[in-house]
């Protein structure tokens, strides 16, 4: 199994050193010739608008599109959750569209208002998932085809599933905890 | 829940890595920024480069310009403060800016202090020129590191030095016996701890970035080949002849250092760049990289 890590900018090193934690290989991604042999993507937070722009400028957009379609899972994190969802609130700016989610940037505040909190997600387990939200965006909506795994006081959603995309608003790859990329990991062992 | 915390704050600078960060002095130039693919606005009220030409004392910008790039960008706006200067950074803070720069472009306000950076939540970026400037601003709470270089001068040769002084160091220290770190510390007067810790895990425990004369594309991509997680540019962008295709230029170009094929495509027709100054025909008085302690 190989999982490619999208390199266009943002922390996607610290994306590679977790799959290298869960014994699989991880290559960066920075042309679209590279997508070719990998069984799955990560798409690492950062700033939405920066990859956006050199997703198209290099044309990984419709290749990553094809792929996906194909049934190649995608795990995107913070930036990488707005790159995925169908809808942004308040933007134009370009997206992959492969989940029906409607998110909203920067919906906490500025980095002022960024925190960390413990998070009880069950399908990671008992043990409580330490999260880090940067200036980060949650779900306002989903269709009912999207399972929510997690919500923030009732409400806010911050990470989901709908066939094989994954998207978490916080950083699962600036803590040690590896459950999310073991998660996203089973996800990829199911469809090779 | 925690807010301010230092994987909070170290957190936001993780996720400008492979950018460009840039300085703008207007909502207009913001806009064009973020456009091109900026990682992240400088909001100020003039650049380095004019800054230098105006003389005189340089301070933190008009709040009323600092929120009007605010209100005009999603992405993070950062803010200078001038060194030890805290009030000027308590009215960024309370401003709302994402990251403040205590930075040696503004005309010092404390000839010996610098600011204590644990008391913000905000994080704070500083300038280094060797390791133990780095370790002692770290040590004051800095959540990240740049390249002093030599600001508004589009000459990159300050910035490699800065940078191959502070590498060149750390590998040293990595493989100094343990017996030696005191004396060390002392020698680079940097926090005892730190310099364990670097020993240890051998880098920078917090972000780098590349600062102080960056102006062309090829610029970027040799400083993050040297082993920078991003780039500043300062007066570089808006100071030359076509900003929005410059702009764009250095961003592809911060993410495929290491491909000189795209760096040859992309840094064709970029039109005049910054007019450069040589680093010696700047009276010593006058270089920026000097303020700080």
């Amino acid at each position: 199994m190989k999982i490619g890590v999208l390199a266009l900018q943002g922390a996607f090193r610290e994306h590679i050193e977790a799959l290298k934690k869960c014994k699989v290989e991880a290559i960066e991604i920075k042309k679209s010739s590279q997508l070719d042999d990998i069984d799955g993507l990560i798409i690492p937070g950062g700033e939405s608008t920066t990859i956006g722009l050199l997703m198209q400028q290099f044309n990984l957009g419709d290749k990553i599109l094809e792929k996906a379609n194909h049934g190649m899972p995608i795990l995107g994190t913070c930036a990488g959750m707005v790159m995925l969802a169908k809808d942004i609130v308040d933007s134009e700016q370009f997206r992959l569209g492969l989940m029906d989610i409607i998110v909203r940037r920067n919906a906490f505040g500025r980095q002022r208002e960024s925190f960390e909190r413990s998070l009880n997600i069950s399908a990671l387990g008992d043990e409580p998932f330490k999260a880090i939200f940067i200036r980060a965006p949650y779900i306002e909506a989903t269709s009912p085809n999207v399972e929510v795994l997690c919500k923030l006081d009732n409400e806010k959603i911050i990470f989901v599933k709908q066939g094989n995309c994954l998207a978490a608003s916080f950083h699962p790859e600036l803590t040690e905890d590896i459950r999310v990329h073991q998660y996203f990991v089973r996800l990829v062992n199911k469809t090779i | 829940m925690s807010q301010g915390t230092w994987a909070v704050k170290k957190g936001l600078a993780e996720m400008l890595k492979g950018g460009v960060i840039m300085d703008v002095t207007t909502p207009e130039q913001a806009k064009i920024a973020e456009e091109a693919g900026a990682c992240a606005v400088m909001a100020l009220e003039r650049v380095p480069a004019d800054i230098r030409a105006a003389g005189g004392v340089a301070r933190m910008a008009d709040p009323t310009i600092i929120l009007r790039i605010m209100d005009a960008v999603t992405i993070p706006v950062m803010a200078k403060a001038r060194i030890g200067h805290f009030v000027e950074a308590q009215i960024l803070e309370g401003l709302g800016v994402d990251y403040i720069d205590e930075s040696e472009v503004l005309t010092p306000a404390d000839d010996l202090f610098h600011i204590n950076k644990n008391l913000f939540t905000v994080p704070f970026i500083c300038g280094c020129r060797n390791l133990g400037e780095a370790l002692r601003r770290i040590g004051e709470g800095a959540a990240m590191i740049r390249t002093k270089g030599e600001p508004g001068t589009g000459n990159i040769v300050e910035a490699v030095k800065h940078f191959r002084q502070v590498n060149g160091e750390l590998k040293r220290l990595v493989n100094l016996p343990e017996e030696e770190l005191m004396t060390a510390a002392k020698d680079m007067g940097a926090p005892y701890e730190l310099v364990k810790e670097v020993h240890k895990t051998g880098k920078l425990p917090v972000v780098n970035f590349a600062a102080g004369g960056i102006a062309t594309p090829a610029d970027a991509a040799l400083m993050m080949q040297l082993g920078v997680d991003g780039v500043f540019v300062g007066s570089g962008i808006f100071k030359s002849g076509d900003p929005a295709k410059r702009a764009r230029a250095i961003v592809a170009a911060t993410t495929h250092y290491n491909d000189p094929q795209i760096l040859a495509e992309i840094s064709k027709d970029l039109g005049e760049a910054m007019v450069g100054i040589e680093i010696h025909n700047i009276k010593t008085e006058e270089r920026m990289q000097d303020r700080g302690w």
